[in-house]
């Protein structure tokens, strides 16, 4: 019998890639030129540098993709390319309302800038993401610092807007929690790798229920501890939840045990009731989310529903098919650019475009997670879950806090919202999602099958 | 001015919509590019992309039927090769579970190739190694070579 060599001729789809994001700088360029033609009547006359540019920017990351991740996703860079290109346009059409104040566009543009230099920079030197489960408890630290240093910097360093999320000096400003997110999902994947046998299997069975030890419970509670401490310290609703959402997750696919979920979630609703009932930063987002059309609450000084409110305005005049890009008001939404460019979106692309982005967050959380599925190591899975479920949690909390459908929080909408530390790390994500992705599909001397290695040579008894 | 308008708006939803759908099929692609190609590996056995012009030895006569090992903590225990991997390393899955604070938690394996056992190390951080030499990449192992992993050392034997 004949050697045949059988390797899935899964190509490179770099040619697919490409296109791709062509495509996208496309779509970026036609909305750049109809925000100018609705404001001023003319194409822009920036328009052509506008596109050169950012069509470098995106050359740049393909060719890196091509050279050091030759086999990943072809659809992740893309999506990103045009969702970041995307919020480029909307918050330069945010800063045309007001020509008086300096624009926002420009420093987003820097971000982007940066942001594909830290993409380029992983890709690079991460070349095999198992390196970083070296880093578990590195990781560990620098994320707990990171998210220590605002509570204990002065306040004029640390806070803005009530809250303590930032480190601020001179003109330069940039949130920790950013990149804490990321440490502490390496970590949370490090760290379940090494302890899922005893969190998946120790403990007793409770109306078919797998019921973990109580001494197991020590990490869920040190992971929702930390939460809680984030909230309170820092007034940061929406990290705290992403934080404690990414851990169970990663925790429920580590051990395949249903019961951590709701262990999790209990520990959710005590600390959600808790919160909103002590914490009167809490408490406002909680009222405003259930009364926002109750007079007291809008017309509110500080901590009412007018934002809130007026995102709902702004996205029922958008409709299905939107004002048109340039043709709303969404200036009329206070922090439009940031908290609540989904209802940006909503109003001047209407119902239709909303759609169209959240499936493209859709498309780069399934690739993610197909991604994770792929890899044939345990820690990239995890990274991979957390990674892939981290971006859907938060479009999740962002977008359900715009349309009313959670109390809003303090998240940006990743690649779209204005925020430096957060398309940076998001670009991060991609790039990590990227590497994982590109290990899953080399057919390399190991092919990839159905069940990892790994499981196959062990079976899990159960009762 | 507003016919302008409106068309660009149209636009822009069905080029939003549109690259929506390319991305879909793209990825529709990948799924359906995959699977016909995995489904005939599955019934071989034979690692798909080993080595390529490696030489064929007769499969039964040098074939390894089990691992076992001769120094190091675990010294004389037997693994009965099946047509399964067997891992190494610290991790409690592993088919050979080392506790040796100088074995990484998933630290090397050894897989089945074309009546070949290859050993491959999964990125230990003390290195694995066939006879004297550290293992880089996936290695074909003769019978009777010493394995070191740690301070374990193992070999073939039919």
């Amino acid at each position: 019998m004949t050697a045949a060599t059988v390797s899935a001729p899964v190509g490179r789809r770099r040619g697919t890639e490409l296109a791709l994001l062509v495509f996208a700088l496309l779509i970026t360029v036609t909305a750049y030129a109809n925000v100018g033609i609705a404001r001023h009547h003319h194409v822009p006359s920036g328009t052509v540098g506008y596109g050169l540019g950012l069509g470098a920017l995106f050359l740049v990351a393909h060719l890196v993709v091509r050279r050091f991740a030759p086999y990943a996703d072809p659809v992740l860079l893309p999506a990103a390319a045009l969702l970041n290109g995307l919020g480029l346009v909307l918050i330069r059409r945010l800063d045309l309302v007001d020509r008086t104040q300096p624009g926002s566009a420009p420093h987003q543009l820097e971000w982007t800038v940066i942001g594909i230099a830290l993409f380029t920079v992983v890709l690079v030197v991460v070349r095999d993401h198992r390196l970083l489960e070296r880093y578990t408890y590195t990781a560990m630290a620098a994320a707990l610092i990171l998210l220590a240093l605002p509570a204990f910097l002065p306040a004029s360093h640390s806070e803005v807007n009530g809250a303590r999320i930032w480190i601020r000096f001179g003109g330069f400003s940039f949130q920790p929690g950013e990149v804490a997110k990321l440490a502490l999902m390496v970590f949370f994947a490090g760290y379940l790798v090494r302890k899922r046998e005893l969190l998946a299997l120790a403990g007793r069975r409770v109306w078919r229920i797998d019921l973990p030890r109580a001494r197991d419970l020590g990490p869920v509670l040190v992971a929702w501890g930390v939460s809680v401490l984030i909230l309170v310290r820092e007034s940061d609703l929406g990290s705290s939840l992403l934080f404690f959402g990414i851990f169970l997750v990663v925790l429920y696919v580590a051990t395949q045990r249903a019961s951590w979920l709701l262990i999790g979630l209990a520990l959710f609703v005590v600390g959600a009731v808790i919160a909103g009932t002590t914490i009167p930063h809490v408490h406002d987002r909680f009222d405003a989310w259930l009364h926002p059309f109750d007079p007291a609450i809008y017309h509110k000084a500080f901590g009412g529903s007018y934002q809130l409110a007026q995102g709902l305005f702004g996205m029922a005049t958008g409709g299905i098919f939107g004002t048109g890009l340039g043709q709303g008001r969404p200036d009329l939404v206070p922090f439009a650019n940031t908290d609540f460019m989904a209802s940006t979106i909503g109003e001047e692309l209407g119902l239709a475009g909303v759609m169209a982005v959240l499936t493209l967050f859709l498309l780069i959380v399934a690739r993610g997670i197909r991604a994770a599925i792929g890899t044939r190591d345990p820690f990239g899975k995890l990274l991979g879950v957390a990674l892939a479920f981290g971006l859907a949690l938060q479009v999740f909390v962002q977008v359900g806090g715009v349309t009313r459908l959670v109390p809003l929080t303090g998240l940006t909408l990743p690649f779209l919202s204005y925020g430096g530390s957060s398309l940076v790390s998001n670009w991060v994500v991609i790039a990590l999602l990227l590497r994982i992705s590109d290990a899953a599909r080399r057919p390399d001397a190991i092919p990839t099958r159905p069940p990892g290695p790994d499981d196959a040579a062990t079976m899990v008894v159960r009762r | 001015m507003t016919a302008v308008l409106f068309l660009l708006r149209a636009i822009i939803l069905v080029l939003l919509w549109g690259f929506v759908i390319a991305a879909i099929v793209a990825v529709r692609h990948d799924v359906f590019g995959t699977r016909p190609a995995r489904a005939p590996a599955a019934p071989k056995q034979p690692r798909p992309s080993a080595p390529r012009q490696q030489r064929q030895a007769k499969p039964d006569k040098s074939a390894a039927r089990k691992l076992v090992v001769t120094d190091g903590t675990l010294a004389g225990t037997t693994v009965t090769l099946t047509e399964q991997p067997v891992t190494i390393g610290r991790a409690d899955d592993s088919t050979i579970v080392l506790t040796d604070d100088f074995v990484s938690t998933r630290h090397a394996r050894l897989v089945p190739a074309e009546g070949k056992w290859l050993l491959e190390d999964l990125g230990s951080t003390n290195g694995t190694y066939l006879d004297r030499r550290r293992v880089t990449s996936p290695t074909p192992v003769p019978l009777g070579v010493p394995i070191r992993v740690g301070k374990t050392v193992m070999e073939l034997r039919k």
